[in-house]
């Protein structure tokens, strides 16, 4: 079932896979909001090492940079701008929590019967090109120029819409 | 190697999907919510070095899935803080109502 060989990329695995559920974990349990957010950059810091043993080192950098970066202190600022001392009450409603944990074991165990019982065909030969970077940039700049344009104006349109959310309002 | 990844970004999608359906602070379900993209991050680039047809195309996708969920957290924040604004609250089941 598990035919796994031992190799220096599946210990590298583990070790990344164990980062990664330890800190979605402690992003579950914990107690306080900022703690979940430090917990959180764990998992994303995983999430570059195991792109990095996929050799997409370009993706796995801007992981970083966006996610345990950006989207990080984001959503620190988020806390500090709301609640300080934000911390997670008591559960009020037991019914949901076990309903909502059976919704996701059971999701899981489908996913995970679909997952052993396929058989995955042979993987082709990967290339990934002498510079990833290099590749990534070649290919953004020619097969896919439209979707590229369109991201920077999605991305633009965001943030002016952030500001004029969070500005205050004039007459208050 | 490839089911061991896809195992791996189930696990996260389900704890994120928990993470969504029962934390009440709505920073902690924006947070949920990126962990759950961050696990489908996973399957695609997982897909572009195991599939059948490997090329650069997943991590192509992959960034573009990184892009809008940077512009989804911003929104997100944004409109978190205009709600604690009116409401003086982020939980939310408290955000029942369009308006005050």
């Amino acid at each position: 079932m598990f035919n796994i060989d031992f190799t220096g990329e599946f210990a590298a695995f583990f070790v990344f896979s164990a980062i990664m559920i330890c800190g979605a974990v402690l992003m579950i349990s914990l107690e306080k909001v900022v703690h979940m957010v430090i917990s959180m950059a764990a998992v994303f810091l995983g999430l570059a090492g195991m792109y990095v043993l996929l050799e997409a080192e370009f993706v796995a950098f801007v992981q970083v940079l966006i996610y345990a970066g950006a989207v990080s202190i984001l959503m620190i600022f988020g806390i500090m701008m709301t609640k300080h001392q934000a911390a997670e009450r008591e559960p009020a409603k037991p019914l949901h929590e076990t309903l909502a944990a059976i919704g996701a074991l059971s999701l899981f165990g489908v996913l995970f019967y679909a997952i052993r019982s396929t058989t995955f065909p042979e993987a082709g030969n990967f290339n990934p090109g002498e510079d990833n970077t290099m590749a990534i940039g070649e290919l953004l700049y020619t097969g896919y120029v439209i979707p590229f344009e369109l991201l920077s104006v999605l991305l633009t349109v965001a943030f002016i819409g952030a500001i004029v959310l969070a500005k205050k309002e004039a007459d208050e | 190697m490839l089911p061991s990844y896809l195992t791996m970004a189930a696990i996260l999608f389900c704890i994120g999907l928990y993470g969504a359906l029962v934390k009440r602070n709505a920073v902690v379900v924006l947070l949920s919510l990126e962990l759950m993209l961050n696990a489908v991050n996973l399957n695609l680039i997982a897909f572009s070095k195991y599939g059948v047809a490997p090329s650069l195309t997943g991590q192509i996708f992959s960034l573009f899935t990184i892009t809008v969920a940077a512009a989804e957290a911003a929104i997100g924040v944004a409109i978190l803080i205009a709600l604690f604004r009116l409401r003086g609250t982020v939980n939310v089941d408290e955000f029942n109502k369009m308006r005050r």
